[in-house]
């Protein structure tokens, strides 16, 4: 058997709630309801699912998509082994068979036919047949699916099937506003609010341009990323351009228009 | 006293005597010129001069160049030098032997002005050899006649020289000189006009060649720091004011968009760009935090006062959100000297003002006068709440102007002297009237179309064209017209495909080897979704005797699509119309066979293709007919099409390639092709010059190269070994037997996208 307390939260993840979120989601887990999570990239989708975790005290199993990843990475697979071959469980087996909360992060990145063995374990049956194993698992009770995407891809063919989406209880988040942006960046990176305010202001700046050369404004973790250099004693214009503009942009014009506004916001 | 004055005038008797000079102007002018002269120049130099005016008296070209000579020179020598005289006169003698001497007196009517901006006597020897080379290159004699023709553009050349040397650095002035002896040469109207500054090329050229931060140039950063810093999406819109001297326009805005200065220098430590944004910033706080006000009820000085504390307000605004612009702001915000405008003889409220709006944003700003302290005090006690409002300013303004009022206000002699705040708008916006009169908004009025029955069809798009000889772009050089090709009858294509139905049947086996094939398999996986039950095998006998097993026992699949995107473009020119002596078909019925054959090989692929032809009647006219669009199926709209395609005209090819490229270039598809039909070199009627078009269509493949768009030439010229090469690097191919045509080009393709 699986040791499940290594799935196990053990410290309390910071989260700043943005609204009622918290309580939804105890009411979806207790209706045992699968959810999809959607938002840009770095505004606390992870972080909200592990200060869950931590809440409700369940073992939480993180399995990161991407396109190589097929559905054996997820079911699990044979090995070979001294005596033949060995059935080795995958994180989404494990999760069914512990009751972890089992997060698939950045799920569009897989490809469709990866993520079409979700189905079976997210509606009423609530089990996941292993079809090269001949065996079928029963969910644990316990169990519970989360999924994140981000649905700002540009790329037309990274979404989720229609048939995928509508088996999840869906939370839509997205960058905080600035006043509570300014609490999370000053209480993680921990700087003064002021320049917390200013990090936020750069920010806001950059998603600004979102759509016009940026395909995804500075987020959240990065903003607490330039914050942390700050903190340690690195003049804020070096650790903006370094922790925030340079590792979101390639693009020349896009990357002088954010220096400038970094130059215009700290004085 | 009077022993000096006397000396003075015994020496100009004798600069006279030597001047020896019979024209009644020069002598009413000598005495006073010659003491002008005197004053500022050395001895020596004093006999050089007079020498040189003797020369010049004695040319036989009138008492002009003389005159000029006698008045500007002092000046020349005081800006560039006295020892400037001798390439100068050594200019002048050059003239004078060719037939170029009535360009003398402009030469020397605009030298004075011309040192005063060059400001070196290194810089006006460039300007004399540039001067030189025109006159040496413009000076043509025609075969045949025993006589040479004087330049028709130097006279105008030396004319335009000081304004010119505003604008351009010396360099861009030669540019801009070469420029037009390359291409107007010949053409001695064209020429006069080029150098006179009326024609557009040349207003082109000096626009490309001058100093500074060009908007076009920064164009893009700029909305995006509009859009950052501000959320305001507006169109920048340049103007000019490199061609009015007398009304030089603001920045504004209006419901178009941003009006901006389509060129700004670096100024006070201040880069163009800064400078730019600076304005931006302006504008965009005055839209977030001003309102409108009526402005009947007050005098132009009021008024005036109300938008200086209004524009303080703005700006120390900007400043407050964005505390990095105030270094830049304040460098470029003039600092009045307190007492710098006498209030006796002058009228001193603009410069009351720019101290009291210095004072409102600088907090060293150093003044002592109580009565503006204490408006600046009032100042920053009204913005300590909040952003304060438009109406709060105007009332401060209002109580500012009495208080401060004197009777000289009302003189015409304004001291403008570090009162203009060049970052501002004009604040057009600020001010609403209630009764309509024949103030500044008279001209915000919306026109009456004037444009009504405008011609059918798009516009045209311009292209610039490589030029070899300079090495650089012709700006907006080519227009492009475009338009959907006529129809005619579908049928017609259909037939044509009938008759070549064995070698569709052919083709067809080939399209449904290289149709796309979904799912691949990948074996020898180390990571995988499978176990490959024959590789594992193998892997565990392996191990149970005692071997190494090989790890790769997985396999796992990939899918492979074809993701190619194509764009025909088909010659239209008039050389298509030949027939070939083997068939009697014309080369236009080949064509029309082989693009057919191609597009449904193409369909069949299921590849996204389009289709064009185009043809040129010079620069001004190249025409670029569309076939068949991408996301248009092979159906009877495009056959129709197809069939009723027609040849005429030349082949301007770089401008067609070009155009071609950017619908290629907004395509997304990870293999982009552009496939070029033509039957001979690039080609156009206005071109003397064959390696020009050559050169610009390699260029423009290169261009094309660089976005990642292929460029493939299929020739049907015998003869075009010789330049095809040179134009397309390797990606051209000549067909030696062109009746084979129809076929060739489907395989062609087949071939390329394997």
């Amino acid at each position: 058997m699986t040791d499940s307390e290594q799935y196990r939260i053990r410290r309390e993840p910071f989260y700043q709630p943005q609204g009622n979120e918290v309580a939804l989601y105890e009411a979806a887990y207790a209706a045992r309801l699968p959810v999809m999570i959607k938002g840009p990239t770095g505004c606390g989708k992870s972080r909200f699912v592990e200060h869950m975790a931590w809440k409700l005290g369940k073992p939480l199993i993180t399995v990161a998509c991407n396109e190589d990843m097929t559905a054996s990475d997820l079911v699990g697979r044979y090995l070979l082994d001294a005596g033949g071959t060995r059935w080795l469980d995958g994180p989404l087996t494990t999760a069914a068979r512990i009751g972890a909360i089992c997060y698939l992060d950045e799920i569009v990145e897989a490809r469709q036919d990866t993520t079409v063995v979700i189905h079976p374990l997210t509606d009423h049956r609530r089990r996941l047949p292993l079809d090269k194993k001949g065996e079928v698992v029963d969910a644990h009770p316990d169990f519970q699916l989360v999924i994140s995407y981000n649905p700002g891809y540009q790329s037309l063919m990274k979404d989720l099937k229609q048939s995928t989406k509508q088996r999840f209880a869906a939370f839509d988040f997205d960058y905080p506003p600035a006043a509570l942006e300014t609490a999370i960046v000053a209480q993680e990176a921990g700087v003064p609010p002021d320049v917390a305010a200013r990090l936020v202001q750069v920010g806001a700046a950059a998603r600004n341009l979102k759509g016009h050369g940026l395909d995804e404004g500075i987020s959240t973790r990065l903003l607490v990323y330039a914050g942390t250099l700050i903190a340690r004693g690195v003049a804020p214009r070096d650790a903006c351009r370094v922790a925030a503009v340079r590792p979101i942009t390639d693009d020349g014009d896009v990357r002088e228009t954010l220096d400038h506004a970094i130059d215009a916001v700290f004085a | 006293m009077a022993t000096p004055t006397a000396a003075a005038q015994a020496d100009i008797e004798a600069y006279r005597a030597a001047l020896d000079c019979g024209f009644p102007q020069v002598a009413e002018v000598f005495d006073e010129c010659a003491r002008n002269a005197m004053a500022r120049l050395s001895p020596r130099a004093m006999q050089a001069f007079v020498d040189a005016g003797r020369f010049l008296g004695r040319m036989g070209r009138g008492p002009e160049p003389l005159l000029a000579f006698l008045e500007k020179w002092p000046d020349v020598a005081a800006a560039a030098g006295e020892d400037a005289l001798a390439p100068v006169m050594a200019l002048v003698q050059d003239m004078q032997a060719s037939p170029n001497s009535a360009a003398i007196t402009p030469f020397l009517q605009t030298l004075a002005a011309v040192a005063r901006r060059l400001q070196s006597s290194e810089q006006l020897r460039f300007y004399l050899e540039v001067a030189r080379d025109l006159m040496l290159r413009t000076t043509t004699s025609v075969h045949g006649r025993q006589s040479t023709f004087p330049s028709p553009g130097l006279p105008e050349f030396f004319r335009q020289a000081p304004e010119l040397l505003d604008q351009l650095s010396i360099d861009g002035v030669r540019n801009w000189v070469a420029y037009g002896i390359r291409n107007c040469g010949h053409h001695p109207d064209q020429q006069a006009d080029y150098f006179a500054l009326r024609s557009a090329d040349s207003r082109a050229v000096v626009q490309r060649e001058r100093h500074g931060t060009l908007l076009a140039d920064v164009e893009r950063r700029l909305e995006l720091t509009l859009r950052a810093l501000w959320r305001h999406g507006d169109r920048l819109i340049p103007y000019s004011n490199a061609f009015h001297e007398l009304r030089q326009l603001i920045p504004y805005y209006d419901s178009h968009g941003l009006r901006l200065p389509d060129v700004l220098d670096a100024r006070d430590g201040v880069s163009g760009i800064d400078r730019y944004r600076a304005v931006l910033c302006h504008i965009a706080g005055h839209r977030r935090y001003s309102s409108a006000l009526v402005a009947d009820n007050w005098s132009p000085f009021q008024r005036m006062a109300v938008e200086f504390l209004e524009d303080a307000r703005i700006d120390a605004l900007v400043m407050r959100e964005y505390p990095g612009m105030s270094p830049i702001l304040l460098a470029l915000h003039p600092r009045p000297v307190e007492g710098g405008c006498d209030p006796e003889t002058t009228s001193c409220l603009r410069h009351r003002l720019a101290m009291l709006s210095r004072a409102c944003l600088d907090r060293d700003h150093g003044y002592r006068d109580p009565l503006l302290l204490e408006f600046a005090g009032r100042f920053h006690q009204a913005l300590a709440g909040g952003p304060s409002s438009t109406a709060a300013m105007a009332e401060l303004a209002l109580s500012y102007v009495a208080r401060s009022r004197r009777p000289s206000d009302q003189f015409a002699n304004v001291h403008f002297e570090d009162t203009v705040v060049d970052y501002r708008d004009d604040n057009r916006q600020l001010w609403t009237f209630i009764e309509e009169g024949d103030e500044e908004q008279a001209f915000d009025r919306p026109q009456r179309s004037e444009t009504a029955d405008e011609a059918a069809g798009l516009p045209p798009r311009h292209y610039r064209e490589w030029d070899y000889a300079s090495r650089g772009y012709r700006p907006d050089w080519a227009s492009v017209y475009e338009g959907l090709h006529p129809s005619g009858n579908a049928a017609t294509i259909d037939a044509l495909l009938l008759k070549h139905a064995a070698l569709a049947k052919r083709l067809k086996r080939l399209l449904d080897m290289l149709k796309p094939q979904e799912r691949v398999r990948l074996r020898y996986q180390e990571e995988g979704s499978e176990l490959d039950l024959d590789v594992a095998l193998r892997s565990f006998i392996d191990l149970k005797s005692g071997a190494i097993p090989d790890p790769r026992i997985n396999l796992s699949h990939r899918t492979s699509g074809r993701n190619i995107n194509v764009l025909l473009l088909l010659d239209l020119s008039e050389s298509l119309n030949d027939k070939l002596p083997a068939t009697g078909q014309s080369l236009l019925e080949l064509s029309q066979e082989a693009v057919s054959l191609l597009a449904w090989v193409i369909d069949c692929l299921g590849d996204p293709c389009a289709i064009a032809g185009f043809h040129s009647n010079t620069r001004h006219d190249i025409r670029y007919y569309h076939l068949k669009g991408f996301s248009e199926r092979w159906n009877d709209e495009v056959k129709a099409r197809l069939s009723a395609m027609t040849a005429g005209w030349s082949t301007r090819m770089g401008a067609a390639l070009r155009h071609a490229g950017h619908y290629l270039q907004a395509r997304r598809a990870d293999k982009k092709i552009l496939l070029l039909l033509t039957d001979g070199a690039p080609a156009d009627v206005d071109v003397a010059d064959e390696s020009y078009l050559r050169a610009d269509t390699r260029k423009a493949v290169e261009e094309l190269a660089a976005q990642g768009i292929t460029v493939f030439c299929l020739s049907l010229d015998p003869r075009a070994d010789s330049y095809v090469g040179e134009i397309f690097g390797r990606r051209w191919r000549v067909l030696d037997r062109i009746e084979r045509l129809p076929e060739a080009l489907p395989q062609l393709y087949l071939q390329l996208t394997r």
